[in-house]
Parts: C-alpha cells; structure tokens; sequence
C-alpha cells in the first residue's frame, strides 16, 4: 500500500507550496498550540497562577496593613497593586518564553532547524514565535484576571483594556529578548543572570508594589527606562484612570519603540543563526 | 535536479568547499562520500537552500537558491545529520505540524502522516512520544517526515550514523524502496558500504574538493584492483615484512595494523608469500570496495 501511495502525484490542492508569511508565522503557532494541548496545565499554572499567589500574598495580605493614601491615589492597595502585577507577571512569562526555549530551537531541540528546512523563513518563524508568546500572554492574562475579579480587586470594565497592555508590554519584552537568546551560544548562563540582575529589580522598582516617586531622583531614571514601568503606568491608567493622554501616548510609544528594535534585531540574527 | 559548478562555502577563512562541479540526474541516488570535514554537510546545506553560496554557480530544481529558497524548499525533502523531531510530541503530531508548513490541508497531512507511518513501520507507536522512541525509530520518522510534501529531491545527510547494523538495514531497505519509487536521492555518507548499497552515482570527496566520480563499481575498477588481500602480522614483525611482498602485488598500503596487497588474484599471491616464509597471524581475501579506493585517492582511511 505504501508504496502505490507514496508515488501517485497528489492531487493540484494537496500540492507543496509556499504561504504567505502571516499564514507561515500562523502555522507556527498551530505548531506550538499542539504541542499545548499536551501540556497546557503545567503551563498555565506556572504563568496564570503565579501572579495570583502574589495578589494574595501582596494585595490582600500585605495590603491589609496599608491605608489607602496619597501614593495608592486614595484607592486600596489591592486595587493600587493588582494592575501592575498583572503587567509584571506578563513580562516574566514573556521574557522566560523568550530564553531557553529560543535557544533550544537553535540549540538542543533544533526544531528552528526543522521549520526553516520547510518554505518557512526564518523571519517568519520570529513572527510565530512572537505571536504565539503573545497569545499565551492574553491566555494567562485573562485567567488572572477573572480571579482577581473573584477577589474583588477590580473597579470596572477597564480591567480588560489592563490585559492588553500586559500582552503588549510583555511581547515588547519578548522581542529583544529573543534578539539575546537568538546570540547566545553557550548554555544559558547569561539568562539566570538577567533574570537576577534585569528582570527581579524591575518587577521590585518600577512601579509594581509602590510608586517610583519614592525612589530618590537620582535613581530614578532606572525606574524610567525599564519597560515595566512604563507598561504598570498604562494598566493602571487602563483599570483606575487618572492617566494624562499625553503622557499614555509616550508609554506607548516606548514600548512600540522596543518592540520594532528588538524585533528588528531578533530577525537579523535569526537570520545570521540560521542561513549560514 | 541539481547543478553546481565552481561552488564553494567559505566560513571566514576556512574553506570548507573549494570549487565543485556536481550534476544530480532526476531518478537517481547520487551520494557524496568522504570522511567528516570533507565538506559534504556544507554542500548538502547549499541545496537544502538554507546556507548562502559563496562562489560558484548553483541551480537546484532550476532554480537559484539565493533568490528562490522557499520556494526550492517546498519541493524539497531533507533529513538532516542529526535528528531535530518535536521530541515532545507524538510520531503522529510531528508529522502532522511540519505537513503544515508545507501549506498542506489537515486533511491531506492526516492521510499522509497514516500513509507514511506505515512506510515507515511506526504505525503502532503513532501516539508515542518521540522522547520514548529507540535512535533507529527516531531516523524513520525523521525520514518519514521529509516524505510529507512528495519531495522531487530528498536529502539525506549522514542517514545512518550512529546507528546499530539491524537499524541500518532496515533503514536502507526504505530508502531502497523509495529509489524504485522514482524519488531522486542525495545521500552523504562516510560509510562505503551505505553509498555502495544505495549510490548509483558518487563523487569521493577530501578537503572540500571532488577527488574522483563514477559508479560504486567503475570507481573500483578505475582506482583499485580486483581483489585485495588483508595481512595481519604480529607486533613488530609488519615492518620487516614490507619489502618482502612488494613485488607481490600491484600496490601495497600499509595502515598501522596491516598491509593491504591490490591484486587481481588474492589468493595466489597469499600463496607466494607463505612460500617465502612469511607467517601472518591472520590473511584474508577479499574484494576491493569503496575503501580502497578512499584510500588509494587520499591515502587515508574513511572513517579514523
């Protein structure tokens, strides 16, 4: 049987061919929900639940000591500090989606070597990627937000304009994350110290669990630069309000800013990794 | 299918393909041999599309990879040296995801993916893991997965390596079967053995150069003798008997733990050595095969 199926020509429509890029990136992603679909509880607890066990441990249990003052806009601290986290926990994920298992796919895995064996370019494969991240972002994102709603810690609907600025914080992460992971060659190591030294002190400093105004101002530019900051100021904006148009514009613009850079860097070495 | 002249890959200083002419014939098996760094992988590369010549002229399916790549490598099917499944996915999915790639119909990649299960004796462990699946099953279904799109040209770099000898047997039975199907095949190898069995054409390549081309068996005629015969000596005693057997054969290769004697007749000049007295701790007869003419080409053995 095999054989007889193997040389009759398939038929016009069950022709190989090339798609088109937004549908090569897609088919990616299709690749990725597969593969999912298997292990979509590890996952999900990890980057949807992990965020929650800081609202608890923060919002309602730290929270709980704090009056509502100046700092928290004269709102409780659950409500102050849920937003952030929400956008906090996206950048961890993304930029965790961004290291190791990037650099398997050159790496150990080699299956970035399987996918541009296929008409798939390697710009494209950057775009799956991306994509894909950023539909795991709003996945963790959504289930995080409706149990924070269980616990009370949102005031209206602009809960869901918060989600999507925690997916696009997180993906403008993502994208010179992968820009490094696409240039790294060893095992790693360099990770584990982004993670401590980048990632950790921004969720600390920039403006998830208090305002960067009680940084001294010589510091404070550190608060300014980090993308996280800049992402918590547009949630918050999202979910309580009180944010000047003008200045929402320049959040946006930073991180659209990041994101064309990082993207931009991640397909030129992308590219350089893999067409050798 | 393939075209190349003049090609060469450069990486940074090192030249890692100076200069080839290949011709690949639709329906053939053509196969590159030659031992690790002989350039092979880097031209195999050059084909796939996925690697930017650096000189040269090169069209593979008519078309210039440089301009053309995705489109050369939809009709492409490539196995490359080390296998790179979804290891996390079952036999099934891995087949089913890269179909996709293809810009293949579900419907088309779960009918292929039975189909080439089948051809690939993996039906039973379809919904295995690929984590869970011995190296030689890892191959079938490496090779199984470059047969999704009905390629004109598949690539094989290394198919067997690392592999036990039931594996590869079974291994190259399918790509003998493919071969009568019409499929062209490139195969790298440094097994001669594996390019005399599936090659009908090959080029012997050292340094990144072509050092000879032909059939497994005018290659044979043309570079070695007939027959060979292999003698062992004990330590020490190799030396001394060098220049007793010259005269025996037509050449004699000597490697650290035997002369090799090229001759049409093996047995008789075994005969005559034993009349001179010379005592080896073992002799065997036996015909010339595509290591000899490795050896005799580049003075080296294949595989070191």
């Amino acid at each position: 049987m095999s054989e007889r199926a193997l040389t009759a020509r398939p038929r016009a429509r069950d022709h190989a061919r090339v798609v088109g890029s937004w549908r090569a990136a897609w088919l990616r992603v299709e690749g990725h929900w597969t593969w999912y679909r298997r292990y979509w509880t590890s996952n999900l607890y990890s980057s949807g639940l992990q965020p929650l066990l800081f609202l608890v441990a923060m919002g309602i249990g730290f929270g709980s000591q704090v009056e509502p003052g100046a700092a928290t806009g004269g709102l409780s601290y659950l409500h102050y500090v849920a937003p952030a986290l929400l956008v906090a926990g996206s950048v961890q994920n993304a930029i965790g989606e961004s290291t190791y298992p990037v650099l398997s796919g050159f790496k150990w895995q080699k299956d970035y070597l399987a996918v541009t064996s296929t008409p798939v370019t390697p710009g494209q494969l950057l775009g799956g990627q991306l994509i894909w991240v950023g539909l795991r972002l709003a996945l963790a994102g959504t289930v995080y937000a409706l149990i924070a709603w269980a616990f009370g810690a949102w005031l209206g609907p602009g809960v869901a304009l918060a989600v999507l600025v925690a997916v696009a914080t997180g993906v403008a992460c993502a994208a010179p994350m992968m820009a490094v992971a696409a240039t790294t060659y060893d095992e790693g190591t360099r990770f584990a110290a982004i993670f401590r030294f980048l990632v950790m002190p921004m969720v600390l400093f920039a403006g998830t669990f208090f305002p960067i105004t009680q940084i001294p101002p010589g510091a404070r530019w550190l608060a300014w630069i980090s993308p996280l900051w800049h992402g918590n100021e547009l949630a918050r904006g999202a979910a309580l309000g009180g944010l000047e148009p003008l200045a929402a514009l320049g959040h946006v613009a930073y991180l659209a800013a990041l994101f064309a850079a990082g993207g931009l860097a991640a397909r030129h070495y992308f590219y350089k990794r893999l067409v050798v | 299918m393939v075209e190349a002249k003049a090609l060469a890959k450069r990486f940074g200083e090192f030249e890692a393909v100076r200069g080839i002419d290949v011709h690949v014939r639709r329906g053939e098996a053509f196969g590159f041999l030659g031992p690790n760094g002989a350039g092979k992988s880097s031209t195999m590369r050059m084909i796939a599309s996925v690697s930017p010549r650096s000189d040269g002229e090169l069209k593979v399916l008519g078309m210039d990879p440089d301009r053309e790549g995705p489109r050369i490598r939809a009709r492409l099917g490539v196995v490359p040296q080390q296998d790179n499944l979804d290891t996390e996915l079952t036999v099934r999915q891995n087949l089913h995801v890269y179909g996709r790639y293809f810009g293949l119909s579900r419907a088309r990649v779960r009918a292929k993916a039975e189909e080439l299960m089948e051809f690939a004796q993996l039906t039973d462990r379809a919904d295995d893991e690929v984590d869970s699946l011995s190296g030689g099953m890892k191959r079938r279904l490496t090779i199984a997965r470059s047969l999704v799109n009905d390629p004109d040209l598949l690539l094989l770099d290394e198919p067997t390596t690392g592999l036990d000898p039931q594996a590869r047997h079974l291994l190259w039975d399918r790509l003998f079967r493919l071969k009568t199907t019409g499929v062209t095949l490139i195969i790298t190898t440094h097994y001669m053995d594996e390019a005399e069995q599936l090659c009908d054409r090959l080029v012997v390549m050292d340094g990144g150069r072509i050092a000879a081309e032909g059939s497994p068996s005018e290659l044979i005629a043309r570079y070695s003798t007939r027959e060979v015969l292999e003698l062992r000596f004990p330590p020490g005693e190799q030396e001394p008997a060098v220049e007793r057997v010259t005269d025996l054969a037509e050449r004699v290769e000597v490697l650290p733990d035997r002369l090799l004697l090229y001759t049409a007749a093996g047995e008789a000049a075994l005969e005559q050595a034993h009349a001179r007295g010379l005592r080896p701790a073992s002799s065997l007869v036996r015909r010339s095969t595509l290591e000899d003419v490795f050896l005799r080409l580049t003075g080296r053995s294949l595989v070191e």
